[in-house]
């Protein structure tokens, strides 16, 4: 290999996505996040002798829902767990209980837009359903590690791509594709920080125009969507640094170090393991009939590509600004509840506002929409009332901070606080009068023509009212005047 | 032989077993008789044969997602030989 | 007083004739006196035995009782007991205390039976002979230097010699059956999925069923009700409602069609062979039609079960790790150390042979060929079976190819595993099936085996009982443990 030569990146992605049950895969041990250490272990996860697993149903159901929501083919019929012999203290068994041989989910796709726009469909080769590990504490002790086995038996689904992907960013994009799907599915609560959603990326080069696949690497575990792209990319790097040098790539797990921004192997994986699948004797086929199947398609909402089109077409809201508001679940059902109470108000501005001041009152106080500082009924009154010019939009920037955390509505602010515009022409027009007596020659350049001077005449009504004023009614005395 | 010293080895290290030197012979033979034993299995054509996991001929049941469990933590941690405060300790696990 | 079945001792409670912990006291006595020297018991439950004696007295006294009410029996140490430890016969769970009970000592305690003891086994319950045992070898009360069978040779062993009326076991290949039979008692094992096998320490997890051993076959039936019935904790539990086994005990066995494997009895020693003959005549006797039949596959069946059941094993044993519980080596260097030292030093050599060839069948290269095949074969031979019971009711066979053994007379693997041969085709298959004892000879026990179709367990208990009407077999009890 010469430095001339043009490398082809193949990335293929395995996400690992919890899925928001109530109790684990194989027993009724509670699943919330964050309890102190052991306390959600059962006699299963704790792998005391003599105990079973029972399957829960939800799993299925869940993992049926994602399947339905990636078009996948094969929804089997029939699918089967089968057991992954390894040793390691966060998994208590001495396996792990997957499906190799028979998963629930193939063959689905899923299309994203690649570097020039275009739409790219990348084939997912199946979601699996498996057991989550527990996890190992390292800093705490020296010569130590912690076990700590609450999220032992966690359920998780596997979400295996073809190596369809070709740079990091497209690898991002179906990643953030992926999570919300599971997000809007309900399935999954999307939490990255806590590894709810995780990623390993097998990630290898080829010279462009060569056929077969080069050897790959796994990277291990990312947990975040910046972390995925920097680690393909600095993996892509040192591959090819590797190759030109006349070195080879040899097939392995690396970890990424975000610290060092660097991957390295895994040592604990380095001892060529064999994992000696085999079926599960303790679980038996999960059997399903197609209705089963049907029945689970009322539960697949509407996805953010069919909202955007909604948004964009029936709405008139801006592409950009569509987009922004369909990728979020939380903001979709809040702006999708708001557009169904409308009367006057325009879908539009409802989309203005909830990107623009609502969004930075969300940031500034560091808070997410559903936790209901601001209802829809609240900002449904905001909407209305600037739609009827009762206030102008300035003062709703005022009354929605107003309405930050209250129950207040937009009507009661505007009374109690009198913000409500000046309405009565006779009262605006003593005030316009006597700005223009204050003014004589800067009325006399607006009546010239000079419409910065309407502007000035404007801001200076404004002023005086507080912004109460109609710019609409200001500019009609202005020119009867 | 129909199973050697070395797959006998590399056998203990995946089952996480020690075989000491001085046993190791004796292992190999007795695995070789019972490899040669379990060989009569190649005897009969079973091309048209679907694999039996389990004699009942049943499908997985399904549970509610309910929790059942309630938090047994002291009585798993007081059963362990090394532990600290909530964990389980094992020696530093290499990642 | 003349301590006979499970019915006459019920009555004699019911009669308010003798006391719960009368009836202990006896045969606690007889355990005194006699289980150190047959090695049968790895320890004594007297703290659960005791408040279980005040709990039936008071049901029987309020006249709540079960028939099972107030019965003293002893659990194969594989069944998880709370507050007492259930070592599997292994140094690896020797101080192992359960947290909870199995679903089979759950059912039997809450028909108020006595649990006495925790008997010996071979460890893990793997072996035939009870030699595999960490706290020793089990003694048979027919020969102090004879092997009771195993793995359940402690459980057989004290139904011999009557240091109780009843002994839960467990079955992967033939550990109730053989035992049974060689010590001279009445064994039955049911289907599989009748039984649940939750707090079963596991050995092989698509062939271990738990069963019990008793003088007759009605007090089998009696017990074996009880212990039977779906669990959802066991997803392999059969849905199936549940049966008093002991219903049927009464009818006639005429015209039943009982099928002979020709090839099994042919392959047997003359003296053996002369005894299950006379077993199978007196049935014919009985009214029984004799049907031969063919079992083509089952010559293969321990070669199978020798690849399914250790590579089961090598999984289910791989979470004794000396972490959570269970033995754990002193100062380990690393991880790895703490893992091979701990399970090297707690296991046993039979225990280690077995995890390394079900590992090695289950490894790279090797699963289609093995484990898959072994699957295959499985199915062959339950659709033997089935072609049989197209033709016939129960099927009559021998159990072990010998009587009880002398200790150290089988060293190589293989030879121990050849006493398997006529229980481990059923095994594979799931089926019901019992040993009953059917003579002596040269003053040992032999047994016949008796194997019903699927979920048939009252026809083959129907059977064994009418023969035990007309026959005295099992009331034969060895030198020195008369009642």
């Amino acid at each position: 290999m010469n430095n001339s030569t043009q490398w082809e990146t193949v990335i293929g992605l395995e996400i690992h996505t919890q899925l928001k049950t109530n109790s684990k895969l194989f027993a009724g041990t509670d699943t919330t996040y964050g309890a102190s250490p052991n306390s959600h272990v059962s006699m299963l996860e704790a792998a005391m002798p003599g105990t079973l697993p029972v399957f829960n149903e939800k799993v299925l159901r869940y993992a049926i829902r994602f399947g339905l929501a990636v078009g996948a083919k094969v929804i089997a019929k029939e699918s089967t767990f089968d057991r992954k012999n390894y040793f390691y203290p966060d998994s208590p068994k001495g396996y792990q209980i997957t499906q190799l041989n028979h998963p629930i989910v193939e063959h689905g796709t899923l299309t994203i837009q690649d570097k020039n726009g275009n739409d790219k469909i990348i084939r997912i080769n199946r979601a699996h359903i498996e057991e989550d590990a527990g996890k190992s504490v390292h800093d705490k002790y020296a010569e130590f590690s912690g076990i700590d086995l609450n999220r032992c038996g966690t359920p998780l689904i596997e979400i295996v791509s073809e190596p369809d992907l070709s740079s990091a960013k497209e690898a991002v994009t179906y990643m953030k594709e992926i999570h919300s799907i599971v997000t809007h599915l309900g399935i999954c609560d999307g939490n990255l920080q806590e590894g709810s959603f995780r990623c390993d990326a097998n990630v290898s080069i080829r010279p462009v125009g060569q056929n077969e696949l080069g050897t790959r690497t796994e990277l291990k575990n990312i947990n975040s969507f910046r972390f995925v792209e920097k680690a393909i990319n600095i993996e892509i790097k040192r591959q090819i640094k590797l190759l030109e040098s006349g070195g080879k790539v040899t097939q392995e797990t690396r970890l990424y170090d975000s610290d060092k921004n660097e991957t390295r192997p895994m040592r604990s994986k380095e001892e060529a393991n064999d994992y000696r699948y085999f079926p599960d004797p303790d679980l038996l086929p999960v059997v399903i009939d197609q209705a089963y199947i049907d029945n689970e398609k009322q539960y697949i909402p509407e996805f953010p590509a069919a909202k955007i089109i909604r948004y964009t077409q029936g709405l008139e809201i801006k592409p950009d600004d569509a987009k922004i508001i369909a990728q979020d679940k939380s903001l979709a059902e809040f702006f999708d509840e708001t557009v169904k109470s409308l009367k006057q108000a325009k879908a539009k501005t409802a989309a203005n506002m909830l990107l623009g001041e609502f969004s930075a009152l969300l940031n500034s106080n560091d808070v997410k929409v559903e936790d209901n500082n601001l209802n829809v009924a609240q900002f449904v009154g905001l909407l209305e009332a600037l739609a009827e010019g009762k206030i102008s939009h300035k003062i709703a920037k005022t009354i929605i901070e107003k309405m930050w955390g209250t129950n207040l509505l937009a009507e009661e602010i505007i009374k109690t606080e009198g913000l409500g515009q000046v309405s009565d022409s006779g009262e605006l027009e003593t005030i316009v009068k006597e700005i223009i007596n204050n003014n004589q020659s800067q009325f006399a350049a607006y009546k010239e023509g000079d419409m910065k001077m309407f502007n000035y005449f404007v801001g200076q009504v404004m002023k005086q009212t507080k912004g109460r004023a109609n710019p609409a009614q200001v500019k009609t005395i202005l020119e009867k005047s | 032989m129909l199973i050697n010293r070395k797959e006998v080895e590399q056998i203990a290290v995946l089952a996480k077993l020690h075989v000491s030197e001085s046993e190791i012979d004796a292992i190999v033979t007795s695995l070789d008789s019972i490899v040669e034993m379990i060989n009569h299995i190649s005897e009969v054509n079973t091309d048209n044969t679907k694999p039996m996991a389990n004699p009942m001929d049943a499908v997985q049941r399904l549970r509610a997602d309910e929790v059942t469990e309630t938090s047994i933590k002291e009585k798993l941690l007081s059963m362990a030989t090394q532990t600290d405060e909530d964990y389980f300790l094992v020696p530093t696990v290499v990642e | 007083m003349k301590l006979s079945g499970i019915k006459s001792i019920s009555q004699a409670l019911h009669n308010k004739i003798i006391s719960v912990q009368e009836l202990h006291d006896i045969y606690l006595k007889r355990l005194n006196t006699h289980a150190e020297n047959l090695n049968c018991i790895i320890n004594y439950t007297p703290e659960t035995a005791n408040q279980q004696i005040k709990a039936a007295q008071a049901l029987i006294d309020n006249k709540q009782a079960h028939l099972l009410t107030g019965i003293p029996l002893v659990h194969k140490d594989l069944f998880c007991t709370t507050g007492v430890n259930t070592t599997c016969g292994s140094r690896m769970l020797e101080n192992f205390v359960a947290p909870y009970d199995a679903t089979v000592v759950k059912n039997l305690n809450n028909r108020g039976m006595i649990t006495m003891a925790k008997a010996n086994m071979d460890e893990f319950a793997m072996g035939s002979s009870n030699e595999n045992s960490y706290f020793g070898a089990v003694k048979n009360p027919w020969g102090l230097n004879r092997v009771p069978g195993g793995s359940s040779g402690g459980s057989a062993a004290v139904v011999a010699a009557g240091l109780a009326p009843i002994a839960t076991g467990t079955d992967t290949g033939g550990s109730i059956r053989q035992p049974a039979a060689l010590t001279g008692i009445t064994g039955i094992k049911p289907s599989y999925g009748r039984a649940s096998r939750y707090g079963m320490v596991a050995f092989a997890s698509s062939l271990d069923q738990a069963g019990v051993f008793a003088r007759s076959a009605e007090d089998c039936a009696y017990v074996l009700s009880e212990m039977c019935g779906f669990d959802a904790k066991d997803s392999t539990s059969a849905q199936v409602a549940k049966e008093d086994f002991s219903e049927n005990l009464n009818q006639s066995i005429k015209g039943l069609k009982v099928g002979i494997v020709t090839e099994w009895m042919d392959g047997l020693s003359p003296d053996i062979k002369q005894a299950t003959e006379q077993a199978i005549a007196k049935l014919q006797d009985m009214g029984a039609q004799l049907v031969e039949i063919e079992l083509p596959t089952a010559h293969l069946a321990v070669s199978a079960y020798y690849v399914i059941a250790p590579a089961e094993c090598s999984s289910n044993l791989s979470r004794f790790d000396g972490i959570r519980y269970g033995h754990q080596c002193e100062n380990p260097v690393d991880l790895n150390d703490l893992y091979v030292r701990s399970r090297s030093e707690g296991f046993g050599e039979e225990v280690k042979r077995r995890i390394m060839i079900g590992t090695w069948a289950l490894s790279a290269g090797f699963y289609d060929a093995y484990y898959r095949k072994a699957q295959k074969i499985r199915r062959l031979i339950a659709q033997d079976f089935d072609r049989a019971f197209a033709q016939v009711d129960i099927i009559a066979a021998p159990v072990s190819p010998e009587t009880a053994f002398k200790f150290n007379t089988k060293k190589d693997p293989v030879s121990m595993y050849q006493e398997d041969i006529y229980t481990i085709p059923s095994s594979l298959a799931g089926l019901p099936c019992l040993s009953m004892p059917i003579g002596l000879v040269d003053d040992l026990p032999v047994g016949l085996q008796l194997i019903g179709h699927n979920l048939q367990e009252s026809t083959i208990l129907n059977v064994a009982h009418q023969y035990q009407q007309d026959t005295n077999f099992h009331k034969m009890v060895a030198e020195g443990y008369d009642e």
